[in-house]
């Protein structure tokens, strides 16, 4: 049996995608800005792309940016902002359990002599609300959280944080890497005082290599690429149809009959949890996200748990890569307080609506047979 | 300058009394094989030197870089070649060659002419003469010195006329398949492609083991020694790799042995596993990249416990080198980058926190022992259950 299970790193893209996208290379393959009526079919693929995201945001066409994917979305959102708001502060707010396309933008924005201040969660990977209040001031220029954690899946309560932040400082603009969230659950940013949103098409059965980044009406960014002036000057370079028109698609489907599906992933997740953590010494640390699970298994190196379950055709993933000569630990499970055994130990296990309650019975299962096993083989 | 041919240097070959035209064969089908791909060339041997003539076009930079990883070449002339056969244009080929070829006209030289065409009305040292006469005029910063020239402006009288001086170094050694098949042990770091590649200069081909142990190694780190093998075989050509899964044996051992034993005792199977495959695949050596105290198990006590089990010679060519060297040549060779990617293998699990240093001999005979009555059979499977991978190179 094969069993996916790693679909917070890249889903199957759904049949219904890769047809469009197949039409929009062979036979609508127009690029955008032409005058010509091949110019205007491609075009009228972005356009249609950008009212479906916008319907399902309850967004305004006008304030989406199409972009290379979820890395793309989060340094226009988080430098742009940065640039362009730099005469009303210099202070930047994160948090500690960011993805690296934010971690990273943050800390090449701190070369530039912006003051980075990054907030810590806690156990169950919830960002320090109360320090996070205390560090935006009249200074800070943009806030920027996740909503979802890609390692744990714990879910950031991004509605409360941006009506603190507004509080503290209403010029404060608010991104939100909801790359992880988005078809998971229903987010209108504007309703929920979100400045500005990224998203990525491959997380959600779309193909890689697209996103897209909501950016609210009269918010000023910077653009991180300068060309042909595409999409308002924000992002020059001619569109990628067959992606965004993927992107659109995809966006459809995911968000019809969320509620459904995502019950139904949840019940998937709380079935391995707790078909796993019956065995001896084995530790949940999932957030409430209903696709991903954050499993640890103490006394099984990661990796090596990984590989096993390679070989019996159950794809996960290791939140801590290691090798003998460079170890690459979490820093979101550091973050959350691991240490020592977990850090290395756990592994991340996340779902579609296309998996199945028998392929998570055969991981657990299979993990069961495995554990004595591998457990035996440690280092002394 | 668009050079027709090109002349081949090598120089330990010359030395192999009547073997040599073994050898000379030898490299020239090597020529053949590295540089078919990038044009139409014909090679062949004439009293003691090899030529490659061109016969299509060709991108000069490519064939210079696939003839650079030839072993046995010495060095390479790119050669001009002219349809003259009357003095008046070889005087005028001479100069046009000299312009071209040399980007400042400073140095001192000499002329050395050879005459395949002995009905040529000049002798060799006429020629000589005349050409450096006309050179000195026709650039006057240039010098004669017949005992000690800064560049030899060699002027061949054939059918056609063959001018070259400029020397490109190739990567010496000897022909590849000139002096047996070894069987490389590669293990993904650094050291163990250097060593295949410094046993390949020698004239040995290659094949090579890798110990794969799923799931304590990844598939990457598989796939990189897959990828170490084909960089490896720019230089020595097609690398059969086979691939033997250890995991079972190295379990047999953690089950049985004294965990600071278990690196030196792995190592011994890993030995007597290539020797079999060696012999099955008619090579005469193991090549291991095993380098004098880097690790507890290559000190000099342990390479001696881990040599005992080698009936075949196990050749350790970076055995006296340091750290640094080793990288330098992998660095040279274009395997360092491959060999430094992260996954190199998971296989920590088996390496003891204060693994021993000064392993005596019995006392791991002893602990082996206890494995009696199980690895023979895991031995036999590992064998039979051996995948073989061609790896050849990429260019």
């Amino acid at each position: 049996m094969e069993a996916y299970f790693d679909n917070a790193a890249t889903t199957r893209v759904a049949p219904e995608v890769a047809e469009v996208i197949m039409q929009t290379m062979i036979k609508d393959y127009g690029n955008p800005s032409s005058l010509h009526i091949k110019g205007m079919e491609a075009d009228a693929y972005v356009k249609h792309a950008a009212e479906v995201l916008a319907k399902e945001l309850k967004a305004d066409e006008k304030e989406l940016v199409f972009t290379s994917g979820g890395t793309e979305s989060n340094n226009l959102a988080v430098i742009g902002a940065a640039l362009a708001n730099q005469r009303n502060g210099k202070k930047i707010v994160t948090s500690a359990i960011e993805h690296a396309s934010v971690s990273a933008a943050a800390d090449y924005l701190s070369e530039l002599g912006f003051q980075v201040v990054t907030i810590g969660a806690d156990k169950q990977g919830h960002v320090d609300l109360d320090t996070l209040k205390q560090a935006v001031d009249t200074d800070t220029i943009l806030v920027s959280v996740m909503y979802v954690n890609n390692e744990l899946g714990s879910v950031q309560p991004v509605a409360e944080i941006a009506k603190l932040i507004k509080e503290q400082n209403p010029k404060t603009l608010f991104h939100v890497d909801a790359v992880q969230a988005f078809g998971k659950y229903r987010i209108y940013p504007k309703r929920t005082g979100i400045d500005l949103m990224s998203i990525s098409a491959h997380k959600i059965h779309g193909p890689k290599g697209v996103g897209a980044l909501f950016v609210r009406d009269r918010v000023k960014i910077k653009p991180l690429f300068y060309g042909g002036g595409q999409q308002t000057g924000i992002r020059s370079g001619t569109e990628n149809v067959p992606g965004i028109a993927g992107l659109s698609v995809a966006a459809k489907l995911a968000c019809s009959d969320m509620e459904e599906k995502m019950a139904y992933v949840a019940h998937l997740k709380e079935q391995l949890i707790r078909g796993l953590t019956a065995f001896e010494n084995v530790e949940s640390h999932s957030g409430e996200a209903p696709h991903i699970a954050s499993i640890t298994f103490h006394g099984v190196r990661s990796e090596v748990m990984l590989h096993a379950l390679e070989e019996r055709g159950i794809y996960v993933s290791a939140g801590s890569a290691c090798s003998s000569h460079k170890k690459a630990v979490s820093s979101v499970l550091k973050a959350i307080g691991l240490t020592g055994d977990s850090l290395e130990s756990t592994l991340r296990f996340s779902f579609s609506y296309d998996n199945t309650e028998e392929q998570v019975q055969y991981a657990v299962d299979t993990i069961g047979e495995l554990l004595p096993t591998l457990r035996k083989y440690v280092r002394k | 300058m668009e050079y027709k041919a090109f002349m081949i240097k090598y120089a330990e070959i010359g030395t192999k009394g009547k073997n040599r035209y073994l050898f000379e064969d030898i490299l020239c089908k090597n020529i053949n094989r590295k540089i078919k791909k990038l044009g139409d060339f014909r090679v062949r041997k004439e009293q003691g030197r090899i030529f490659i003539d061109a016969q299509s076009d060709y991108d000069y930079e490519d064939v210079i870089s696939a003839l650079q990883k030839i072993f046995g070449i010495v060095g390479i002339c790119p050669v001009m070649v002219t349809e003259t056969t009357d003095f008046e244009s070889m005087r005028h080929d001479v100069i046009s060659y000299v312009k071209q070829a040399y980007d400042r006209h400073t140095f001192t030289f000499k002329v050395d002419t050879r005459r395949n065409d002995k009905t040529f009305p000049m002798t060799s040292m006429e020629v000589n003469a005349e050409l450096g006469h006309d050179l000195l005029v026709a650039f006057p910063e240039l010098s004669v010195d017949v005992h000690q020239p800064q560049e030899i402006i060699h002027v061949e009288i054939r059918r056609q006329l063959y001018i070259y001086s400029i020397i490109i170094p190739g990567p010496g050694g000897l022909p590849v398949g000139t002096n047996g098949k070894g069987m490389a042990l590669l293990s993904g770091g650094i050291d163990s492609p250097v060593a295949a590649y410094m046993i390949a200069k020698r004239g040995v081909e290659m094949e090579a083991v890798y110990f794969h142990a799923p799931p304590f190694t990844s598939e990457r780190a598989k796939k990189k020694v897959i990828d170490l093998a084909g960089l490896v075989a720019d230089y020595t050509g097609t690398i059969r790799l086979h691939v033997v899964n250890f995991s079972d044996i190295q379990m047999a051992i953690y089950d049985n042995c004294p965990h600071e034993e278990l690196t030196i005792i792995m190592k011994r199977f890993m030995i007597r596993i290539a020797e079999e495959l060696a012999k099955k695949n008619d090579c005469q050596c193991t090549v291991t990249g095993e380098s004098i105290g880097q690790v507890s198990s290559q000190t000099v006590f342990s390479l001696c416990v881990i040599n005992d089990v080698s009936t075949l010679p196990v050749f350790r060519p970076c055995i006296g080198l340091d750290k640094q060297e080793i990288v330098d040549i992998a660095e040279k060779i274009g395997t360092y980058e491959t060999s430094i990617l992260p996954y190199e293998d998971c296989c920590t699990t088996f390496v003891a926190k204060h693994p021993v240093t000064r392993p005596a001999l019995s006392a791991i005979e002893k602990s082996e022992a206890k494995l009696q009555g199980t690895i023979e059979e895991l031995l036999q499977k590992a064998l039979e259950s051996v995948e073989t991978i061609l790896c050849r190179s990429r260019e």
